[in-house]
């Protein structure tokens, strides 16, 4: 039992580290960006790189790989979402642009790194085992926790308490208001998508090391969990995501423990379908899910 | 031409099948609705198909293919029913959930040899019967447009909200059309399958979706014939660009990828009806 939810937190921390990126900018933008989950594979393909070819130390190349995939993030700002702002149907159409970038992404992985799965160097990270009461884990898995609880924390102190954050909850709430009173709007977004893809880079990296298997369509699982959890912890909602990710970790594992392991991905689709039909603001969510 | 129709025979074919596809996500987008379970729609419809052709060879293809079609439609209904009444995106979450749960759902099931497909399925479809299956396809949409529904699919588009209030019911319509869309996707996956001999999940995956919905995009969605000009268009490109690809040193598989997102960037940010609405353009262009 111990050994289970010592699993489901470790899975469950990466799902909300992954799916915090994508509430903050659903939040802001009001647009879901579906070039996430290429961020997320991309970012561990860099780390991989910077690992074993520029022989770099493991917490060196973590952090160089989240900046990077800040910086795919403003690119992706720049290219898919910046231009249609303001358009009338922008919010199909950001869908669209976001997986046309995804796209692009992913064809840029396939062409370096191939279709098949590639894995970091043995010993990048030292393989140690530790045991908690009865329950046993790795020294990667409790850093991974550590990791991620940390960058959200870092996430919810940089909302609730900095000028930045006041700035970003308030585009949230009415970019047009947010403009009267003298913030820039469009520099306050690029910051929520550099913030957004830095997490979901470092989202991208710490499954890469705990998995230790990388592929060009890895984010795709992964993407599917990300969307259950916006769902169930209220889309826009940090707190939410947070909460929903742990969430969704235990749940995933103590149905891979009773029912079976190949159930373990359509678990995800139950509990957004789930969440949608009975309560589709989520956990945390405002009310306005509903409006058309 | 009949030698050249006989040379291209195939491409000719995928043309037909994937202006189908296209189609089938043009019906959502003509309400301003973003279905991405299309491939798992086709996914059912293939193995539908084949499943009846294998177990049941007496079967008349028609009502192989009308099977394909029926099943898909029926299962759009549970799937859209509670996510329409919400905003947009929410389609576009629980869609791409369900595509992923129908690929997972093949390769896990025994019955159809799970990651590796059904293979050896008769050939029971030629270029005639694509044709005709893509001429019902269009006439069908061709009678939506311009008529007192398609008017209220346009109204939806444009704006729900202020379409709800004129008494349209908004609802009913989007699920008519996702309905609709998957019984395309359904009816193309069938015939797919009985033009390729074979079904395997892989060929049902994010990038299908992808695709239909790069040529539904490039060729249009403000009038029901664009998607297919978009798979005429994006089918014989990657066959004209292959050197291309190939001089710069790009494996096919990736250089087909980075060209269907490139250009679906590029149409959605510069030409957003699509390539049917270059000459109207080019002609306001001279005349001013």
């Amino acid at each position: 039992m111990g050994q289970q939810v010592l699993n489901g937190i470790f899975v469950g921390s990466i799902y909300a580290l992954f799916a915090v990126g994508y509430t903050l900018v659903f939040g802001v933008l009001d647009i879901l960006n579906l070039a996430h989950q290429a961020v997320f594979m991309l970012a561990a393909f860099v780390a991989l790189v910077l690992v074993e070819n520029a022989h770099l130390p493991l917490w060196a190349a973590l952090p160089l790989a989240v900046v990077a995939g800040g910086l795919i993030g403003l690119v992706l700002e720049r290219l898919a979402f910046r231009p249609l702002r303001g358009r009338s149907d922008s919010n199909i159409s950001g869908l669209i642009s976001s997986l046309a970038v995804a796209t692009i992404l992913e064809a840029i992985a396939l062409q370096f790194f191939g279709p098949d799965i590639s894995r970091f160097p043995p010993g990048t990270f030292p393989d140690r085992m530790i045991r908690i009461g009865a329950a046993s884990t790795s020294l990667l898995q409790l850093c991974i926790i550590g990791i991620s609880v940390l960058l959200m924390a870092l996430l919810s102190f940089l909302m609730a308490r900095t000028r930045l954050g006041r700035q970003l909850r308030a585009v949230a709430e009415s970019p047009r208001a947010a403009r009267i009173l003298g913030i820039d709007v469009d520099r306050t977004i690029a910051v929520a998508f550099f913030l957004s893809s830095a997490l979901g880079a470092a989202a991208g990296v710490l499954f890469g090391l705990a998995f230790n298997s990388i592929s060009p369509d890895v984010g795709r699982g992964v993407e599917l969990k990300g969307l259950a959890v916006i769902i169930l912890g209220g889309m826009g909602s940090v707190p939410g995501a947070v909460v929903a990710g742990f969430a969704l970790g235990l749940i995933e594992v103590f149905t891979v423990e009773h029912i079976g392991s190949s159930y373990r991905d359509v678990v995800s689709f139950a509990v957004l379908f789930l969440v949608l039909v009975a309560r589709p603001r989520g956990l945390f969510g405002r009310a306005a899910a509903r409006e058309a | 031409m009949s030698d050249l129709l006989l040379a291209y025979q195939a491409l000719f074919a995928f043309v037909g099948i994937n202006g189908l596809l296209a189609l089938s996500v043009y019906a959502t987008l003509s309400c301003g609705q973003l279905s991405l379970a299309n491939a798992g729609f086709m996914a059912v419809g293939a193995y539908t198909a084949a499943l009846i052709t294998l177990h049941a060879p007496g079967v008349p293809f028609i009502f192989v293919l009308a099977a394909a079609a029926l099943l898909p439609a029926l299962l759009a209904v549970p799937l859209g029913l509670p996510v329409l009444r919400l905003r947009g995106v929410f389609l576009a979450i629980a869609t791409i959930g369900f595509g992923e749960v129908v690929r997972l759902f093949f390769v896990n099931w025994d019955f159809t040899n799970g990651a590796l497909g059904l293979v050896a399925i008769p050939q029971r479809t030629g270029l005639v019967t694509i044709a005709a299956a893509l001429l019902v396809a269009l006439f069908v949409l061709g009678r939506l447009w311009r008529s007192r529904a398609g008017y209220a699919l346009e109204a939806i588009r444009e704006d729900e909200t202020a379409a709800r209030t004129m008494g349209i019911r908004t609802t009913s319509y989007k699920l008519a059309m996702l309905s609709l869309g998957a019984a395309l996707a359904g009816l193309a996956g069938g015939l797919e399958a009985h033009y390729t001999f074979m079904v395997s999940p892989g060929g049902y995956g994010f990038g299908r979706v992808v695709e239909m919905l790069v040529q539904a995009v490039v060729g249009g969605t403000a009038a029901f014939y664009g998607p297919v000009v978009g798979a005429a268009f994006l089918t014989v490109l990657p066959e004209l660009l292959r050197e291309v690809g190939a001089r710069l040193g790009l494996a096919p598989g990736p250089f087909r990828l980075f060209l269907n997102g490139a250009i679906l960037l590029a149409v959605i940010l510069y030409l957003p009806n699509g390539l049917v609405s270059l000459p109207a353009r080019l002609r306001r262009k001279v005349l001013s």
